[in-house]
């Protein structure tokens, strides 16, 4: 199967440690602040996704899934939607793996070069993705995550929303962006405030580069299929 | 355009008034529960969360209302998932706040007659069923409840999980609820971070056992 994360180190290369390990963010837990706090990371990657890796370790030693990389994991326990139990481990190391490392320190604003245009012509405008991306968000039910995906069928970018663990490399598409929305993502810096918790993400954290390298990655990598 | 009505039923011309709901009061003060559950959690669970669901349901009825009156049956469809979710937590958050009391009003207290009896007979004793609903409330991923229900039809007590705002009559519709644990982050997390086990030993110090009789003995005499 085509590594969909690319961005990942971690599933690069077939022959990985047995275990999964956990990656710390590529900047320190109070890098993002005022705008994600330090204690906010400290729990949220500290503890919450520390336990998802922790979890899905012994929840795979001794089981075929021992050894593979996570992606194999991932679509293995999905299993077309019939979820196996550790799924939500396997897909919520994953989502936050590419969470961190869809934020940056002075992040936010606009993106420039061929992402730009790619929006504007799949969304119209900047301003008509950020809402629609805003409004995906904020009207996912219950927990989960809204993304920029890349499809390559119909090489268009689309904004989608998923449940839970649930990501885009179940569901056929490159993700190239997301924003978590569990409660544990914002409820220490925004309380019931998801909207609030969006507009800050959007104009503050997002790192374009990485957006911008993931679909550079995804288009060389969909070519080759 | 359909007239919406709070709670004063009236027809104007051929549309029906829509009966709107509003936020129901918690019976304690928002500090009566502590150390169990803070005040500060009390407040937003009851004035934010609670008071949206009501809210985006009262919405959604209008919305509904219009759609109907259109013979949209394509909008009505829609708006079904908006509605169970926002109804759901209308429903779900006005039993919760009945199932919890504070220590001096009986939060706590242990139940006593029939349905002490059912839950010896079924589970063994009040700390098995205590442990089963912890454990599945723990286990839970993502946003739900947890539920001691009656199945009325059978009269049997059973632990059962409901995903985001699902009411527990969407696991079977004899099924009434006794007492709901709220396992979303939003009902623990200020307090107890992602230590949910902890909420969940500590809430049965304010859990409301008189209510769950009540409801028991209503439906099983």
């Amino acid at each position: 199967m085509t590594s969909r994360s690319g961005f990942s180190a971690r599933s690069s290369n077939e022959n990985v440690a047995a275990k999964i390990e956990l990656k710390a963010p590529p900047y320190p837990l109070d890098a993002l602040e005022p705008h994600m706090s330090r204690k906010t990371l400290e729990f949220h990657w500290g503890k919450h996704h520390r336990s998802y890796v922790d979890n899905l370790n012994k929840q795979i030693v001794g089981t075929e899934l021992h050894g593979k990389t996570l992606e194999a994991i991932i679509v293995n326990t999905y299993n077309k939607g019939d979820l196996h139990p550790s799924f939500n481990n396997a897909a919520q190391v994953w989502n936050h793996d590419f969470f961190w490392e869809s934020m940056k320190p002075g992040g936010g604003g606009v993106p420039n070069g061929e992402l730009l245009e790619l929006i504007k012509r799949d969304f119209g405008s900047f301003e008509e993705f950020e809402k629609e991306f805003k409004t995906a968000a904020a009207t996912q039910f219950g927990s989960g995550w809204a993304w920029l995906v890349y499809k390559a069928q119909d090489n268009k970018l689309l904004v989608i929303k998923t449940p839970n663990a649930v990501n885009p490399l179940v569901l056929d598409y490159y993700p190239l962006l997301t924003v978590d929305v569990w409660e544990h993502a914002y409820y220490l810096d925004f309380q019931n405030r998801r909207p609030d918790y969006l507009s800050v993400f959007m104009e503050n954290l997002v790192s374009w580069e990485a957006v911008s390298s993931r679909l550079q990655l995804a288009k060389a990598q969909a070519a080759q299929t | 355009m359909s007239k919406i009505s709070r709670g004063a039923n009236f027809n104007s011309g051929n549309s029906r008034s829509v009966q709107t709901l509003s936020l129901p009061d918690l019976p304690y003060d928002y500090g009566a529960l502590e150390p169990a559950i803070s005040g500060e959690i009390m407040r937003l669970h009851h004035q934010k969360h609670h008071q949206a669901y009501v809210t985006n349901y009262n919405k959604a009825l209008e919305q509904l209302d219009s759609a109907i009156s259109k013979a949209d049956a394509s909008a009505v469809v829609k708006l079904q998932s908006t509605i169970k979710f926002n109804g759901g937590g209308h429903i779900n958050h006005s039993i919760f706040w009945k199932n919890l009391a504070p220590v001096n009003e009986g939060g706590g207290d242990p139940p006593k007659g029939s349905l002490s009896n059912a839950i010896e007979k079924q589970f063994g004793s009040l700390e098995v069923l205590v442990q089963k609903i912890n454990s599945e409330g723990a286990a839970l991923q993502g946003s739900g409840w947890v539920w001691l229900a009656l199945d009325k039809e059978f009269k049997r007590l059973l632990v059962e999980t409901t995903a985001n705002q699902d009411p527990i009559v969407t696991k079977g519709s004899a099924l009434v609820p006794l007492l709901g644990v709220d396992v979303w982050e939003h009902a623990y997390y200020l307090q107890y971070k992602n230590v949910k086990p902890d909420y969940l030993k500590n809430i049965w110090k304010v859990m409301n056992w008189n209510y769950a009789t009540q409801v028991y003995e209503k439906e099983c005499i």
